[in-house]
């Protein structure tokens, strides 16, 4: 998928996804001599908002890991990145059927907590994944990605009775979502 | 690895040779259709099925079974050959054996081996109903390669059906001539089911079945395929339609071996027999729900974890329907002032429009908000149908008819059914409030006034009653589900007043002594469960709970206190205190039937007294919060219906334990 491209959530066979997965991995800060524990550990976290009409309503990050009305789930915090081989470290589930009527948008993004910018950090990518069939629908490669610490990675925006997905990839700066507030309202 | 597939799911298959294992509960017969690439079977010829068991490249068994083992070759199938579908079909009811639709037995179970005994994918079929044929798996040929997908495809018509669909055009002959295939061999197994022999019996001959289709038929109609038991049984050597069959490598015939390693006396050695599942759901309709589908070693553990999944749910589920009206008003308010603000607005009628406006828009989110929480309480409500009848004691309502069938328990339960929690969205489920034993803190049941929700006024008289008689039905329920001897019950009631509603606990004898009345009796007990306190702690302290005098009794202690603080002198006051703070984590606990307006003269002082005991209210109050969302629940106590003798009947059978007991 490329930055601006937008798919449907709709199925070939006509039904629509009900339930996607957004995954998050990167590769843990390579150990170093004597005091290996001082390693400067990469933390990156996923958040995803929920909107209703451009009003932010419910987050779900590392430290609210369930949306009240329980359709988003956060798997966990994970503070040190993964062996870097494609798994995901973080993943925030959206039961799409279950999304509240009045949430007509999820914008999903990276931060990097600990402040390294993308270009530090090996190996990393975010996907967007059916987590009904485990098909990767979107694929976005962030190692390399340049000297900001944070993206605006997808929407999935009502569209009809259905959803749709539009990648974003958009840069921004910031430690946790509170920060890129103001780069996601333009997304919107 | 083995793959345990989902109705769907496909997986590869990198051998060729391949033993298929079916395991039902009960008899069936299993047949292999091969068909092209469009999925047409071209004739009879390309059925393997008990009247003709060897094609090639396939071999089925002759006769009906509850285990199967279909050997495959996939090199041996023609060019033509892109699928082999592996079918299951229940023997026709005629002669009054075995049950004739799949939701009457156990789930079938499915496994694709290598001929080394490896699985190398597995598949358990649930959701079906009335069908009587289904086809179970299917290996298929996808770019030169074979592939295994699970499938189960139910056909109410049976056989027939199934063949017809497939396109094969003598799809009724060869039904029945498989129905009678099916019955010459079912007179022949049916006489003696041999039992099941060694690991050297692993030929194509199908494994006997462990059940007659009589026995197999035992859990027709029953919700719940597997039996609750709350014993100390060990799932292992448990008899009955198990997956049974050979194969060491097998995980599912770990507990049907012929050696029982697991410790009789112990019950989580022994690996938890398998949960029922809720059935997928039928596209378009949600799956219908099933007692006890939640994680947990024991059927009580699965309960428990339901009850609290539907609680979690009904938490949220409404919390997204509050929040969708939240937001569906605000932005109507600020359409409204908006079209108010507007000076376009003043003149015509486009300002009434433009409010109408705002007025539906808002009108359609709530209605859309509405329907799908009332789908999702549609849902839970039939949950709660399928759960309540399906809880042990502890966690059942007093008019549950598992009351009525009361015997002392053995063993003390995971948690006890305190009451009914409800949301005002969603009237007609009530949740089970379950509070896990042993009480971690004490109750205090508040008789003092409280704003009931109905609006009717209850005074401070009757109030009191109902808070004594709540507390006692809660006394009695955790007697009851204690193993005798192993929960005591002792009562202040300085006053006496409580005496009409201490009936039911001093006529059957099941508390430890008459409640204790006046200053002297409040002190006296007071003074023993302190020490008593005193000394647990210290020897638990000392690290030698083993120094506790003999003929200690260690059951659990709960002190009834009835108008707090009548007859308290500040030391019982501290005394009291103590109790609190100190008890729980040494079985003392406290029960405090009171209003805390009067005690209000000890000031601050009592506070923290208040904060440590959980308040339960005689009447429906909604002061209790959920851990996720934080709504307000409307408690309701446990009601016995009225009328009933349930509580003086299970009483009574408590008492005589405790005589009979074996202390």
């Amino acid at each position: 998928m490329t930055k601006g491209q937008a798919i449907s959530l709709q199925k070939n066979d006509g039904g629509s996804l009900t339930a996607v997965r957004m995954g998050l991995g990167w590769q843990a800060a390579p150990r170093r001599g004597l005091f290996g524990s001082r390693t400067r550990e990469i933390d990156l976290d996923a958040s995803a908002v929920l909107f209703a009409d451009k009003q932010p309503v419910d987050v779900v990050f590392f430290r609210h890991l369930v949306s009240d009305d329980g359709s988003v789930r956060h798997t966990g915090d994970n503070l040190v990145g993964g062996v870097g081989q494609g798994g995901d470290d973080e993943a925030i589930l959206v039961d799409l059927s279950r999304v509240p009527v009045h949430i007509d948008q999820i914008v999903f993004t990276v931060n990097s907590f600990t402040g390294q910018t993308f270009q530090e950090v090996q190996n990393a990518f975010c996907r967007l994944v059916d987590e009904t069939n485990g098909q990767e629908l979107a694929r976005y490669t962030l190692a390399g990605g340049g000297p900001y610490t944070a993206q605006i990675m997808a929407k999935v925006h009502r569209n009809g009775s259905g959803w749709t997905m539009t990648a974003l990839g958009n840069p921004a700066n910031g430690r946790t979502f509170q920060d890129l507030m103001p780069a996601i309202l333009p997304v919107l | 690895m083995t793959a345990e597939l989902v109705r769907g799911q496909n997986h590869p298959l990198s051998q060729s040779r391949l033993e298929i294992r079916i395991s039902a509960g009960t008899p069936v017969a299993a047949a292999a259709a091969l068909s092209d690439e469009n999925g047409r079977i071209h004739g009879t010829e390309w059925v393997a099925h008990p009247g003709a068991p060897v094609q090639p490249g396939l071999e089925v068994s002759r006769q009906a079974a509850a285990d199967h083992r279909l050997a495959v070759d996939l090199d041996a199938m023609t060019e033509a050959v892109h699928r082999v579908s592996v079918l299951l079909a229940l023997p026709a009811p005629d002669g009054g054996a075995g049950p004739a639709r799949f939701g009457a037995v156990a789930a079938p179970f499915v496994a694709v081996t290598g001929l080394d005994g490896t699985e190398v994918a597995s598949y358990t079929i649930t959701g079906l109903d009335l069908e009587s044929a289904v086809v179970a798996l299917e290996l298929y040929r996808r770019q030169g390669a074979w592939k295994v997908r699970a499938v189960g495809q139910g056909y109410a018509g049976g056989l027939a059906e199934l063949f017809a669909d497939q396109g094969l055009a003598e799809a009724a002959q060869l039904a029945s001539g498989i129905d009678e295939a099916v019955a010459r061999g079912l007179a022949r197994s049916v006489q003696a089911p041999p039992p099941r022999t060694s690991e050297g019996d692993r030929s194509r001959q199908a494994a006997a079945p462990a059940v007659g289709p009589d026995q197999g038929a035992a859990p027709q109609g029953a919700p719940v395929p597997v039996p609750p038991s709350y014993g100390g049984q060990p799932s292992g050597g448990q008899g009955g339609p198990q997956p049974a069959y050979g194969g060491a490598t097998d995980p599912h015939a770990a507990s049907g071996g012929p050696v029982n390693y697991s410790h009789p006396g112990r019950q989580t050695s022994a690996p938890p027999p398998p949960p029922p599942t809720a059935p997928p759901a039928q596209p378009g309709q949600p799956a219908r729900p099933v007692a006890g589908d939640a994680t947990g070693w024991s059927m009580e553990e699965r309960l428990y974890n339901q009850v609290w999944g539907m609680f979690e749910d009904l938490a949220r589920t409404t919390a997204a329907y509050r929040s969708a009206v939240d937001f569906a008003e605000s932005r109507m308010d600020k359409e409204l002032e908006q079209a108010l603000s507007d000076p376009r607005n003043r003149i015509g009628g486009q300002g009434d429009a433009a409010r109408e406006a705002a007025r539906a828009r808002c009108s359609q989110l709530v209605d859309q908000a509405r329907t799908s929480l009332d789908r999702d309480v549609a849902q839970l409500v039939a949950e709660a149908e399928v759960v309540e009848p399906a809880l042990p004691p502890a966690f059942a309502r007093w008019d549950n008819p598992c009351w009525h069938a009361y015997r002392v328990p053995m063993e003390i339960p995971m948690a006890l059914r305190l009451g009914d929690l409800r949301l005002p969205e969603a009237e007609p489920i009530r949740i089970p409030m379950l509070l896990r034993l042993p009480l971690e803190r004490g109750l205090w049941i508040d008789s003092g006034r409280t704003d009931s929700l109905d609006g009717s006024f209850t005074d401070s008289h009757d109030m009191r009653r109902l808070a004594m008689d709540t507390a006692v039905a809660h006394a009695a329920r955790l007697l009851a589900v204690y193993p005798a001897g192993e929960f005591t019950v002792h009562v202040v009631d300085p006053a006496g007043s409580g005496a009409r509603a201490l009936a039911p606990l001093t006529q059957t004898g099941v508390i430890a002594g008459p409640p204790a009345q006046g200053a002297a009796g409040v002190t006296e007990v007071l003074a023993r469960l302190t020490q008593r306190v005193d000394l647990v702690q210290m020897a638990l302290r000392g690290g030698a709970p083993d120094a506790l005098p003999p003929g200690f009794d260690t059951s659990q202690q709960l002190l009834i206190v009835n108008d707090f603080p009548h007859g308290f002198d500040d030391r019982a006051v501290n005394q009291l205190r103590y109790l609190v703070d100190e008890g729980p984590s040494v079985g003392v606990h406290l029960m405090m039937v009171a209003d805390r307006e009067e005690s209000a003269g000890y000031g601050p002082l009592l506070d923290p007294l208040w904060r440590a005991l959980l308040r339960l209210t005689p009447v429906p109050d909604d002061h209790l919060a959920d851990p996720w969302v934080g709504h307000a629940w409307t408690y309701e106590p446990p009601a016995v219906p009225h009328g009933s003798e349930v509580l003086r009947q299970v009483l009574t059978k408590v008492a005589e334990a405790r005589r009979t007991g074996s202390r």
